[in-house]
């Protein structure tokens, strides 16, 4: 645990200052807290016995001035914890975020998507809190707690023995619950993702429901589902809620006790009233004090959980490991795999591309087909170093993808991907994370090759139409295009496109397509595709079966030779004259 | 379809019906919650009773030292009652929380269900018009703040109340002088919570909404890591959120800070009017007015008062909070239901469909399926369908191309009353679509679309979603028929495989495979493939439509596609373009045209 807060503090750095600052006011306050009742009890006892109205004012005025000191560095230390803990919650987001943009999607496919997100978001808010709680209550309470104690044991010896047996009791008490809570509330906390996750699985699939006419099912399952987080949290805090009684019956407990004993001590004359007003407000506090503990103490083994999945982020080694330094540039768009192997999982066992030789010359066209699950997208993510190679060389431009810095790498690289995702903003701003500076002119002619531009004109703010999240104000066709204009900008030596038209129509395929050719001639365009015609002018076409390259060659040639070539094709020409 | 995101930061607009609608929901609770109410009352009553008894155990034992008397009686009698006071408060308190647990979850559940269940009857644009997001707070923040209203703050300010009422009405009764001081100070407390309370709020505000900006940003960085990657924007992303957090580090710190900084001023405050209390009544006793009794109880309550105080000006900020979001739930469940007069039912008796007249009989379901003059709008502004005519014989193919956005999957939402059309009907064996139940309607059509969505649970239960009641024998059939049982059994549990997120563990043909054998499962009269099968390979793509050639005997079949080996078999091809149909016919007949469909078609072999 240590190794975890220890390697999360070092991201208060330049807010050190004002995190201490916040304890040292609070150490302030708390001394002038607990000096004013005793300083009360005096004022009470020693003004009736002397009836000197100068001493009880001028006393009284003493205890206000105090208390208005404590009430700024009270204050004081709020707004000092606020600061500091959002600092440090600033840099840790920042942190962490950095981190994850450094995975490979090796590190990324070890954490879930929403667990990402969860970790970047709530984990670090609830740090956040008990950062902010810590930098008060732990040095509030536990200072509070033993300055009262000294006060009462001045006040009366006798009287602090009723505390010695209370306070144990309480913590002990308070302990337990505590422990006992804590699983039941992690087993709510269960149940209440599962309520969610299926919540959203039933926003999102609405019509699936509706055209299978499952609600009545669905709502069954939901009901089912609610009822177990009711029951867990029932469970959960029904423990809870016997923490308040049981410390106000030891509160009511000791002031009772005090005041049966306190009140015979003023009666056999041994104690004053005044004191024993004064012990009975410290009473309270420390009852308090010792609550709030407690409460500090469940605070920080909830935030535990959160602690270590933050860390494990922050840990995590990128799997790709750059040369961000090398100066090396990608001198043409040629690819060579030589005897490459690739596992997702490392596992020389299963293997999901297998000894792939293969070697593109600059310029060339190459398609690439294959049936679901041959290796297509994985052969193509090697390229960029998406994935790195299990066994065997990858290179691009005469030299191995490993040693170009990965930013000169991708830079030379564009790619279309199978799941067109785009961002919230506008169509400029999407395609200009293809290039950065790309001016309008250049922005217009990738979208008239990526044959874009006609629904653009259409759009009553053009470019800057805004594309709402995860791009959900275009069509799933228009989308493509704004993604291959995307790659275009880039000018990449090599372009990649994995099954890039699939929601295109053939004839505006073949328009990109040309596009590609008279616009882009030195480009190296790998093509993956279903459809046969979307490669059947490639200068050649490579065959992938089952992770192994079954054939390569042109279109003629394939029809000629190759039995799968031949099945797919003759499966799209059916009737044809 | 894309619609405008809504942004709801809101205060409750009518406080009072969202109340009443509450208080509905508490409805079957009614009397356990006066009674915890109750309880809650008497609990504080109680505490605010036993401090005074303070007072003659204070004056009677000053007394017996001043008189040196040694009678404890009196004095123990009255230890005894303010322990039993105590004691009772307490129990209570615990009794009437124990009662507000069972309420407010019950009436969590309750609420979150007819939610839930509500949700399911909205027609489809009300899930277009609102991200995900804004509904699935409905479920959790919305529905939490109430748990807290109903559990928490609406208790807590009862008793608060309560707390603050009895001590001020006891110290009355204690001396008005004292009193006087008390209530100016407790002025001043109020003023203090208010300035600090209003501007706390817009901070709040702020720091919410810059939360969910960059909750927002976080979530499509981490969807779009591909694309990041790929396009080398790690530093840009960066460069992004450094912004972002840092003005959510300004919104927060000021926020947290306003929040925070309340405690220990109303703390200190009540320390200065704990110290001007003891001035006052000091003096007070000095000059013979009171006595020491009065003073302990009146110190005791001065240090009780400011607690409650800031209770109540904690909770009025939450209960607004929690109103608002009650009131978004309740307006959910106020909306209207997806309209449906229909009275035509649907009965099947093992093979053979009908379509049944409450009371004029029954219509065999042969598929016949016609659109008459259909046109119709999303928006109410942008027609994207006009004077639809169509005519699919019962066992036919019908096939629709056309460029993206021409108005193929609008069809589909219209045969299944997903929408409903605006000029011109829709009939369905000669009944118009309209008068025929939805759910039955739905019940004779199954749909593959656009994406799969398949649901956590096993293959298995996946594929029987289609027909709930269907053996394991039919759902491994199904599978058959559409080659999806070899992949199937070659998973690591087979079809009690678990499948998680839309079926994040298959490939994309995989899942369309199963979605297709859902359909089959249904064995329906009609069906509906909406580019189903583009993201198949073709090789994969043939060998279902060997099994989906068997199926389409007797069927009606619409099938939307962009691949041109779909369609060629079709018995009629209808293309559309901007929501008109410009050219039907079957295959050769339309290529003989040279029309658009030539073009299209065409538009494969342009480079060979």
């Amino acid at each position: 645990m240590m190794y975890y807060i220890k390697k999360l503090l070092k991201f208060v750095r330049e807010y050190k200052f004002v995190s201490i600052l916040a304890p040292i006011c609070i150490i302030g306050e708390v001394l002038l807290e607990t000096a004013i009742p005793t300083m009360m009890g005096n004022l009470i006892d020693n003004g009736i016995q002397t009836g000197d109205y100068n001493y009880v004012y001028s006393m009284g005025a003493r205890m206000i001035i105090m208390a208005f000191f404590a009430l700024v560095l009270g204050a004081l230390s709020a707004v000092f914890a606020a600061k500091g803990s959002n600092g440090f919650a600033r840099n840790l987001r920042r942190g962490v975020f950095s981190s994850l943009t450094q995975f490979s999607f090796k590190n990324s496919d070890k954490f879930t998507t929403p667990s990402l997100i969860t970790r970047l978001t709530q984990d670090i808010t609830f740090v956040q809190q008990s950062y902010m709680m810590c930098l008060r209550m732990m040095f509030r309470s536990p200072l509070m707690l033993i300055m009262a104690v000294i006060m009462s044991v001045r006040i009366s010896g006798n009287l602090s023995v009723i505390l010695v047996a209370a306070i144990p009791i309480l913590a002990a008490a308070v302990a337990v619950i505590s422990l006992k809570t804590f699983p039941r509330f992690m087993e709510m906390l269960k149940r209440y993702d599962e309520l969610n996750a299926s919540t959203q699985e039933n926003l999102v699939a609405i019509r699936v429901v509706k055209a299978f006419v499952r609600s009545d099912y669905e709502e069954k399952k939901f009901n089912k589902s609610a009822d177990a987080v009711r029951k867990a949290q029932f469970n959960a805090e029904k423990l809870l809620i016997l923490t308040m009684p049981i410390m106000q019956f030891t509160l009511y407990a000791c002031i009772t006790a005090v005041i049966w004993f306190g009140g015979r001590d003023i009666a056999v004359g041994t104690l004053e009233s005044g004191a024993l007003i004064s012990f009975i407000s410290y009473v309270s506090n420390i009852l308090m004090s010792l609550m709030m503990i407690s409460m500090f103490f469940v605070n920080l083994v909830l935030s535990a959980a959160s602690v270590k999945r933050i860390v494990e982020v922050l840990d995590e080694v990128p799997a790709i490991a750059d040369n961000p330094d090398c100066k090396l540039v990608v001198s043409d768009g040629s690819v060579d795999f030589d005897h490459v192997s690739f596992s997702y999982s490392d596992d020389a066992n299963n293997l999901t591309l297998t000894d792939i030789d293969l070697h593109i010359k600059s310029g060339e066209v190459i398609g690439v087909i294959g049936g679901s699950g041959s290796g297509k997208t994985s052969l193509v993510q090697l390229i960029p170093r998406l994935y790195d190679v299990m066994s065997g060389e990858l290179k691009v431009g005469g030299h191995d993808v490993k040693q170009y810095s990965l930013e000169t790498l991708r830079n030379s690289i564009g790619m279309v991907l199978q799941k067109n995702v785009l961002f919230s903003g506008t169509i400029r701003a999407n395609l200009r994370w293809g290039n950065a500076e790309a001016s309008d002119a250049e922005i217009a002619s990738a979208c008239e090759i990526a044959c874009a531009d006609e629904f653009i004109s259409k759009l009553p703010e053009g470019y800057d139409y805004d594309l709402g999240q995860g791009g959900v104000n275009v069509s799933g066709g228009q989308k493509q295009r704004l993604c291959i204009a995307r790659a275009l900008l880039v000018h990449p030596k090599i372009l990649i496109l994995d099954d890039s038209t699939s929601a295109v129509d053939t004839a505006t395929d073949a328009k990109i397509r040309n596009g590609f050719r008279e616009v882009l001639p030195d480009t190296t365009k790998i093509i993956i595709a279903q459809r046969i015609n979307s490669v059947i002018d490639a200068d050649r076409i490579v065959v992938l079966d089952d992770g192994r390259i079954n054939a390569v060659g042109t279109h003629e040639e394939l029809l000629r030779n190759n039995q799968i070539y031949q099945e797919v094709y003759y499966s799209q020409q059916k009737g044809v004259e | 379809m894309p619609g405008p995101m809504r942004k709801g930061f809101s205060k409750p607009k009518d406080t009072k019906k969202t109340l009443l609608s509450l208080l509905s929901y508490i409805g079957r609770y009614r009397f356990r919650m006066l009674a915890a109410l109750v309880m809650m009352m008497l609990s504080s009553v109680g505490i605010v009773i036993g401090t005074y008894l303070m007072k003659p155990i204070f004056n009677i034992a000053t007394n017996m030292f001043l008189t040196g008397s040694s009678d404890y009686s009196e004095f123990i009698g009255y230890v005894i009652l303010i322990g039993c006071v105590y004691a009772l408060s307490v129990g209570l308190s615990y009794i009437s929380q124990r009662f507000l647990l069972v309420i407010s979850t019950n009436v969590l559940m309750n609420i979150r269900e007819t939610t839930f269940a509500h949700l399911q009857k909205l027609p489809l644009k009300y899930y277009d018009e609102r991200t995900h997001g804004e509904i699935m707070s409905r479920f959790s923040n919305d529905t939490d703040a109430l748990r807290e209203l109903i559990g928490n703050a609406l208790p807590n300010i009862v008793s608060s109340s309560c707390t603050v009422i009895g001590i001020l009405v006891m110290m009355i009764v204690l001396s008005w002088r004292l009193t006087i001081l008390v209530l100016g100070i407790f002025a001043l407390m109020l003023l203090v919570t208010q300035i600090i309370g209003k501007r706390s709020m817009s901070f709040f505000r702020k720091r919410q909404q810059a939360l969910a900006k960059a909750n927002g940003y976080i979530e499509e960085m981490i969807e779009g890591q591909r694309e990041i990657k790929v396009f080398g924007h790690e530093s840009k992303a960066r460069a992004d959120f450094d912004v972002i957090t840092e003005t959510l580090r300004d919104a927060s710190s000021k926020a947290n800070a306003y929040s925070m900084v309340l405690m220990p001023i109303m703390g200190n405050l009540g320390y200065i009017l704990f110290a001007s209390t003891a001035v006052v009544g000091t003096s007070l006793i000095i000059a013979d007015k009171t006595d020491i009794g009065t003073l302990a109880a009146f110190l005791q309550y001065s240090k009780q008062f400011g607690n409650p105080v800031t209770q109540i000006s904690q909770l009025a900020t939450n209960i607004l909070n929690a109103l608002a979001g009650a009131e978004r739930i309740f307006n959910l469940i106020g909306m209207p239901a997806e309209v449906d007069d229909g009275v035509v039912t649907l009965e099947r008796d093992g093979e053979s469909w009908s379509w049944q007249y409450p009371d004029k009989g029954s219509v065999p379901l042969r598929g016949d399926v016609r659109f008459h003059d259909v046109s119709f709008s999303y928006d109410g502004e942008h027609e994207v369908l006009k004077h639809i005519e169509l005519y699919a014989k019962p066992g036919q193919k019908l096939a629709f191309v056309g460029s993206t956005g021409a108005g193929k999957t609008t069809i589909t939402n219209l045969l299944n009353r997903f929408y409903d059309v605006q000029e011109g009907s829709i009939t369905y064996d000669g009944i118009d679509v309209k008068d025929i139940k939805k759910d039955d309607l739905r019940r004779s059509l199954a749909m593959v679309l656009q994406d799969t969505h398949l649901f956590t649970g096993s293959v298995m239960d996946n594929i029987r979603y289609g027909k709930l009641g269907a053996t394991d024998e039919e759902v491994i059939a199904a599978a058959k028929r559409v080659n999806a049982h070899f992949f199937i059994s070659h998973l690591p549990q087979g079809y009690e495989t678990v499948l998680t997120a839309d079926g994040a563990n298959l490939s994309q043909g995989q899942r369309q495979l199963i979605a297709i054998a859902r359909a089959i499962v249904v064995d329906p009269p009609v069906l509906v493939l909406d580019e189903a099968t583009s993201s198949i390979d073709t090789r994969t793509e043939a060998l279902i439509e060997h099994g989906m050639d068997e199926l389409m005997k007797g069927r009606t079949v619409f099938v939307i596609a962009h691949r041109l080996s779909t369609v060629r078999n079709s018995d009629a091809i209808i293309v559309l373009e901007n929501g008109e149909i410009i050219e039907r016919g079957n295959h050769d007949s339309l290529l003989k045209q040279r029309g658009k469909y030539y073009q299209l078609y065409m538009g494969m072999f342009e480079l060979s």
